[in-house]
């Protein structure tokens, strides 16, 4: 179980060294999220309409290693974009992958870039 | 570095230990610690919960990694032997020696034997440890194989026998509990509480045997009965003594420290021995001539005895200490503080008994009527709280302090007054010991406006949670004293609460979530206010999930509930638990096509778990095929009316239940609601659909229907109250269309039904001021909302299934058409499960 977590791993901006072209930006849903597939790992990209931004963070929730993220709900904490678990409503920062509401381990984010209309999630490997 | 050592590790030991860690800086002392039993501390008071779920490790008090992390030094099943007080050292079983600096004894006590005849035969046991109990267990699962409905006897109607004989209970045995004394618990009730606590045990199953003084133990090397005088015998397969404790004090005997007469190790105010480096605490402390066979004095003792090592000088134990306790045994509240028995010179008492609801209350009052000295609660100890701070603060008694077990009844006068009049000194949260003063002050002057700011800054409500109320109202008077209005805004991004909120989207048509954070809120929304106006636009508009489904919590936007591993449970209306052998043949095909988990629930219909996401618009298309439409068990909304069979079949049926059940769910079904609403039907007052505890009810009586509203069962169950008696249908149904509408429109986010009645100021007379005599002038607008709502009903699986938009969104992946391969099931009694969680 803990080596699926081991798995993902934040990545920063500047050390993106590969764009993975996921989706057509109609596919996800306005203020909410979906899930990406890319390699064996499951990503959670959200478009966040109202920010005009986008994040990607590990499909994973740390706290029970379900693959639900995706479906949560987004929204914003004193200005930090946030997303809720669909199953136990923990919610994490969507910038920093912090958890906001205890002490579960962060969750990996990840770079997006919109061109032409796609979305494209930052690797670096 | 000096050394503290602690002999014991029990809840006392284990408590020094916590304080100790939570004091100094790390590497300024070194802290050993022994322990002669196998595993580490342990919650000895719920021992009986060990056989609820066998699981010793929920009662550890801390895990083993605990002692790691704070650099302690642990040594389970090590018995220290001796100790040598001229050089400082002790020496252990093993034989292997330790310095210290400090020692601290909390070894704690052992149960007490008595010297009766035959006490050593088999099938004799004590009642202390996990091991005592597993011994126990394991004679009893053998006595079991050989005697029909064996029998147990308890020695001792203490606390500790009264939880030894539910332990019992719960092994498969009759229990009989053998008491000395001419009543139950004799150091904490009198007579007639006894009484009381004795016939509500009785009728649990439990047999009580007092004033029996045991001759000897009868049987041919194991047990066979118990003997109490000529002709006089019980018949008993098993014996369990719990006849008081002893304490463990062999190592201070022994090293020649001050003993007791009838042991103990001596102790002054400041938990020292006649050693000034030995502390002793808990229960082989005698202090003021007294051992303390209680957990709070225990921990008090060993916060003292840590202040001291650390040069805490002020830090001393008081000079009385309260032996008030609350407990619940065997799902019974028992309950006695200050002076519980009260001799008729110093006072006088009053007393309330209900036998029949296994009640009995007793206060005892000063002369003057002005002070409370004490009291027994027995069976509802609710008020024990603030008894207890009147007691403890001795605060002035109310003009008729017999309001204080009763309850006002009728009339203005509230029993209590309210939490602002305590003293400052008053401590509202025992566990960390948080002052009435420390509350209102952190509100007055560090701006902490919230329970939850409070609890972060004080820690008050962070143990048990038992003064939760008493913060709450803490919080929301001194605020109100300050003038500030409190304001019950849903969330950081509105400044409305959810009823305000209501009105705005209603007056300005408001259609859309975006649209009212840009007009009225600010920020970017969150899991609190997004699905809380989801569900308002679906009461005002009627509008499905489907529209907006972002801002709906997760059950809501797949339109199913979620489970454990993700996937998600189908259940589709059936309405009053009424189906057709066809329809039950559908559902089993269905579930069986896809695999599904199928279990009946509570609402009389039928769910099938472990759909996954890309499923669910598949299953849906073959149910509604099958004319089936969706239960909505996902939604804050109506779940089920459910009914009994009625007068249609059932000889007592005074009426046809099960078609008034399914006309009301039709009527009701789809729409969403503050929390999700439960509705029964019942054909007579036997009450088998259980209406009363549903939000909304209806019971068939001669000359009509008697109408319920608010109940509910869940965490705090509550019974439904009355709106209206011997109605006839259409009637009963225009009055709870009212109290629904009403309800929906002015509850906060969340809030059942019965929450938002004790909330409500007139309580249930106000409603029916509102729905039957219209006192707000509503009730025609209430009517026709209500009718809208019924009109405009359609089934949002259906919408989404013939939506190729909608359906779309049912996808694991945007990107792949694999689905989640995380997803791991096990099988279960022919069917399946998810994999558990780690």
């Amino acid at each position: 179980m803990i080596s699926i977590l081991n798995t993902y791993e934040a990545v920063e901006p500047e050390k993106v060294s590969l764009w993975f072209k996921a989706a057509p930006v109609e596919k996800f849903p306005k203020n909410g999220g979906a899930c990406v597939k890319y390699k064996g790992m499951q990503i959670a990209v959200f478009n966040f309409t109202r920010e005009g931004t986008w994040y990607a963070c590990q499909n994973l929730c740390p706290h029970k290693m379900e693959m639900v993220l995706s479906r949560g709900m987004i929204g914003e904490d004193q200005g930090e974009p946030k997303v809720a678990c669909p199953l136990h409503k923990n919610s994490f920062s969507l910038k920093t992958g912090k958890h906001l509401n205890g002490d579960l381990s962060s969750i990996a984010t990840y770079p997006v870039k919109i061109e032409d209309d796609f979305v494209y999630i930052g690797f670096s490997e | 570095m000096k050394t503290v050592i602690v002999v014991g590790n029990g809840m006392v030991g284990y408590k020094f230990c916590e304080k100790f860690v939570a004091k100094v800086d790390q590497g300024s002392f070194k802290l050993i610690v022994f322990g002669e039993e196998p595993r580490v501390a342990y919650d000895r008071v719920h021992l009986s919960e060990y056989f609820e779920n066998g699981d010793a490790e929920r009662l550890s008090m801390a895990p083993r990694e605990w002692y790691r992390e704070n650099n302690i030094e642990l040594y389970t099943n090590e018995r220290v032997t001796d100790i040598h007080r001229n050089s400082k050292t002790i020496t252990t079983l093993s034989e292997k020696t330790y310095n210290y600096d400090y020692l601290v004894l909390a070894t704690g006590s052992s149960p007490f034997v008595p010297q009766i005849n035959g006490v050593d035969k088999e099938g004799v046991f004590v009642y202390r440890t996990i091991e005592d109990l597993e011994d126990t267990l394991a004679y009893a699962d053998k006595i079991k194989k050989t005697v029909q409905k064996p029998k147990a006897a308890i020695l001792g109607g203490g606390l500790l026998g009264l939880e030894a004989a539910k332990a019992v209970m719960d092994m498969g045995m009759e229990p009989h509990v053998v008491e000395f004394a001419p009543k139950l618990m004799p150091r904490q009730l009198d007579t007639r509480s006894s009484k009381v606590l004795q016939v509500k045990l009785e009728s649990m199953g439990i047999n009580i045997h007092l004033s029996k003084a045991t001759n000897q133990i009868l049987g041919n090397g194991h047990v066979i009965g118990m003997e109490f005088g000529e002709d006089d015998v019980l018949n008993v397969d098993m014996l369990v003594i719990s006849a008081g404790i002893r304490p463990r004090d062999e190592l201070g005997k022994s090293c020649g420290l001050k003993m007791g007469t009838r042991g103990g190790i001596v102790v002054d105010n400041t938990m020292r021995t006649s050693d000034q480096s030995i502390f002793a605490i808990g229960e082989i402390a005698l202090y003021n001539q007294m051992i303390y066979g209680l957990v709070a004095p225990g921990y008090e003792m060993a916060g003292v005895a840590v202040d001291q090592i650390l040069g805490i000088e002020e830090t001393v134990m008081a000079a009385e200490i309260d032996m008030s306790t609350k407990l619940k045994l065997i799902g019974v509240d028992v309950a006695s503080f200050g002076t519980p028995f009260m001799p008729a010179e110093k006072g006088h008492s009053i007393i309330f008994e209900n036998k029949t609801e296994s009640l009995y209350k007793r206060i005892n009052v000063s002369h003057d009527g002005k002070r409370l000295l004490g009291g027994i609660l027995v069976g509802d100890a609710k008020d024990y709280n603030m008894l207890l701070q009147m007691y403890l603060n001795e605060m002035p008694l109310p003009k008729n302090p017999e309001n204080l077990i009763l309850g006002s009844r009728g009339g203005e006068d509230v029993s209590f007054g309210s939490a602002m009049d305590l003293p400052d000194t008053a401590v509202v949260c025992s566990c960390e010991a948080v002052t009435k003063g420390q509350i209102c002050c952190s509100v007055k002057d560090d701006g902490n406006d919230s329970v939850k700011a409070i609890s972060k800054a004080t820690k008050a409500t962070t143990g048990c949670g038992g003064c939760k109320p008493m913060v709450e109202d803490l919080v929301k008077e001194t605020l109100k004293s300050l003038g500030k209005v409190v304001k019950e805004s849903i969330c950081e991004h509105f400044e409305y609460s959810r009823q305000e909120l209501y009105d705005i989207v209603k007056l300005r048509k408001i259609e859309d979530y975006d649209s009212l954070l840009d007009e009225v809120g600010k920020g970017h929304g969150c899991e609190v206010c997004k699905p809380a106006v989801a569900s308002i636009f679906a009461s005002i508009y009627n509008e499905t999930a489907n529209r907006q489904a972002t801002i709906q919590d997760t059950n809501d936007r797949y339109l199913a509930n979620i489970q454990r591993n993700g996937t998600y449970s189908v259940v589709p209306r059936v309405a009053a638990g009424e189906i057709t052998p066809k329809q039950l043949l559908a559902i089993g095909r269905i579930a069986q096509k896809y695999d599904l988990y199928t279990k009946i629930t509570g609402g009389q219909r039928i769910d099938m778990f472990g759909a996954q996401l890309h499923e669910l618009p598949l299953i849906w298309e073959e149910l509604i095929a099958e004319g089936f439409e969706t239960g909505q068990a996902y939604g804050k909304s109506l779940r089920t009316v459910k009914s009994c069979v009625g007068s249609t079949w059932c000889r007592y049926g005074m009426d046809e239940s099960v078609t008034f059940a399914i006309d009301i769910e039709n009527r009701y079904k789809g729409i969403r609601s503050p929390h999700k609403i439960k509705g029964g039907v019942s054909g007579c007052i036997r009450e088998c659909a259980e209406a009363r505890n549903k939000d909304f009810g209806f019971i068939a009586v001669e000359g009509g229907w008697n109408v319920y509203i608010c109940g509910n069962g869940g965490a705090n169950p509550q019974h439904a109250q009355l709106l209206a008696e011997k109605v006839d249908k259409i009637t009963a149904t225009k009055y709870v269309d009212r109290f629904l509408m009403y309800y929906i429109q002015t509850a906060p986010p969340l809030t059942r039904t019965a929450a938002w009645l004790d909330k409500l100021e007139g309580g249930i007379d106000y409603v029916k001021d509102v729905v039957i005599n219209d006192c707000l002038g509503i009730a025609e607008q209430l009517d026709s909302e209500m009718q809208y709502l019924v009109d405009t009903y359609k089934c949002e699986w259906k919408e989404a299934v013939e939506n190729p938009e909608i359906r779309s969104r049912y996808t694991h992946f945007v990107n792949a058409e694999e689905t989640d391969d995380n997803i791991e099931f096990v099988s279960l009694r022919e069917q399946k499960m998810p994999k558990a969680w780690v």
